[in-house]
């Protein structure tokens, strides 16, 4: 047994480290919510930075942009990452190794690395930076996290089901979409959630391949960022911080939810 | 009669043929990653040894140089404070995330799922937005020397900002969840009769930890510091905005190629130096926890 005493400032230390990981993102929404420009004091509770955001042309044109990357990215890579963790799942080859070491790669590259690559190689077939660009960037790097989270539910699937369903005389199409899909169909829900909130988030590689009038909203607030701090961008990050807390918090249940 | 559809006529012939079948339903992937990430990857190689031309442009000659550029102490400089800044960051994780991660393990069965989702969470939202929290509590005017003036301890504000210590109180911000969930894996698994067998044997809980516990969770530890070493090396984001230019990392190195500086091959040779100490990080790690095994204990 471990004892009590032992016990006890572990449990402090652990408090510790959770306000260490939440403290930061707290201050950022209490200052979003600050009348004074200068955030060391706290003057009043007001919305105004909020409402000044609504009113900024460029902050939703840039909002505009992130909710198109993502969502395409979104379904590309689920579809392409789907179709990628049934086939590592359904057949046997020898190439299996190669294949899992290349799909590790995206995940360990620096996102610095993977942008500037990306940004010689467009330079290079000619391909005009712009929405196009991130766009393609972005399933690039979806792919192996949707793979990884569907293979993880194909993984914990039973198998005697798709079994049943060919002794019965489906094809393998049919009963690939009557009966692998239904089953792993939140593993797909969850895979997409996280790749759209990882392409809707992602600034490092969007900042190499965007060009002019393809900012995102990452984008926008770093170039805000460099400007100086002011209450708006805490407003802007608040809000892009409550959106993927959202998210992710309904792709966490889906993914547990059973079948 | 009905001819026979298309559909039926492909599905006849992937039926006849495994192999190809495999190679059909994987064919998007290894298009999107083949052309996307591996093709330019090739390309950024073959660039690092080009010359730069003119307005940020290649003159295709080939040249040794901008390999060569790194002896000058001032690259080497920000090479060796890429080194160091990531393996403090690893070693402060260790212990940071090594406590935690324990508790963590130890918790009831609800408390456990909370925790976990509580140090995924920051993993998946933005690197940028966590490490601009930062900015508004490290710089001159802010929350910190806010508070450490209203309390009387400093008169003037203490520069916190653009400094190494930022980036390292960055860093280990950042790469919290990415320490804590390996090392989780691992002292979940861990047996406690072991544990109880080692205190019978009259260990102090000093020399349990040390000679049980932490070869038993040797898989977390290692796959926690490679999590932690690699983004660490190739940090952009945080060393861009809490170190500014006085604490150069290589990632900020190659994006001022890029931006700026407009060397692409002297960058290309950057990036590529990047991508050798992941890969060799990756391989040492390989070699240390042994084999393919090691490699799902990442995931």
């Amino acid at each position: 047994m471990i004892r009590k005493g032992f016990f006890k400032p572990l449990t402090w230390f652990t408090a510790l480290g959770y306000l260490f990981l939440y403290l930061p993102i707290c201050v950022l929404i209490a200052f979003s919510f600050n009348t004074s420009r200068f955030s060391v004091v706290w003057k009043s509770f007001t919305v105004q930075w909020y409402i000044k955001l609504l009113h900024d042309p460029l902050v939703l044109h840039a909002l505009k942009n992130s909710l198109v990357v993502a969502v395409v990215a979104m379904i590309l890579s689920t579809i392409i990452g789907t179709l990628t963790a049934y086939g590592l799942y359904r057949y046997r080859f020898r190439a299996k190794v190669v294949f899992d070491g290349i799909l590790f790669l995206p995940i360990v590259t620096p996102e610095i690395v993977v942008g500037i690559s990306l940004v010689i190689f467009f330079v290079l077939i000619h391909l005009s930076l712009g929405l196009k660009s991130i766009i393609i960037a972005h399933v690039a790097f979806d792919i192996p996290f949707v793979m990884l989270i569907v293979r993880a539910r194909l993984q914990g699937m039973d198998r005697s089901l798709e079994e049943a369903s060919m002794d019965l005389g489906a094809d393998e199409w049919t009963t690939f979409f009557k009966v692998t899909v239904p089953q792993l169909l939140p593993g797909i829900i969850a895979a997409a959630l996280l790749a759209f909130t990882l392409s809707f988030d992602d600034f490092v590689i969007t900042f190499f391949v965007a060009g002019v009038g393809s900012t995102t909203l990452p984008l926008k607030i770093y170039s805000m960022v460099r400007l100086g701090v002011s209450p708006k961008i805490n407003a802007l990050s608040a809000l892009i911080v409550f959106f993927s807390i959202t998210l992710i918090t309904i792709a966490d249940r889906v993914q547990r939810r059973s079948v | 009669m009905k001819k026979p559809g298309l559909r039926i006529m492909i599905l006849k012939f992937f039926n006849r043929h495994e192999n190809l079948r495999a190679f059909g339903i994987l064919s998007p992937c290894i298009f999107w990653i083949g052309v996307f990430f591996l093709l330019p990857l090739v390309f950024m190689g073959v660039y690092s040894f080009l010359e730069k031309g003119l307005y940020g442009g290649v003159r295709w000659i080939f040249t040794w140089e901008n390999y060569t550029r790194f002896m000058d102490p001032l690259y080497l400089k920000i090479l060796l404070r890429t080194f160091r800044l990531s393996l403090i960051t690893t070693l402060i994780l260790l212990i940071v995330g090594y406590p935690m991660a324990y508790r963590i393990a130890r918790a009831g069965k609800r408390w456990r799922n909370i925790l976990l989702f509580l140090v995924v969470l920051p993993f998946w939202t933005s690197d940028l937005i966590r490490t601009y929290a930062w900015m508004l509590i490290l710089r001159d005017t802010g929350l910190l020397n806010g508070l450490l003036q209203v309390l009387h301890i400093t008169g003037k504000p203490l520069t916190m900002l653009y400094t190494e210590g930022a980036i390292l109180l960055g860093l280990t911000y950042v790469y919290l969840p990415f320490m804590v969930l390996p090392l989780y894996a691992s002292i979940e698994k861990l047996d406690s009769s072991l544990l109880e067998a080692a205190e019978d044997l009259g260990a102090t809980p000093f020399w349990r930890f040390l000679k049980v516990t932490v070869p038993l969770t040797k898989s977390g530890i290692l796959a926690g510091s490679l999590l932690v070493f690699i983004p660490s090396v190739g940090v952009f984001v945080v060393s861009d905005l809490l170190g500014g230019a006085k604490a150069m990392m290589i990632g900020n190195l190659v994006q001022l190629q890029f931006g700026p500086a407009r060397n692409w091959p002297f960058g290309s040779a950057a990036s590529f130096i990047l991508m050798a100490i992941v890969l060799i990080a990756i391989f040492m790690y390989l070699k240390f926890a042994g084999g393919r095994e090691a490699l799902e204990e990442v995931r």
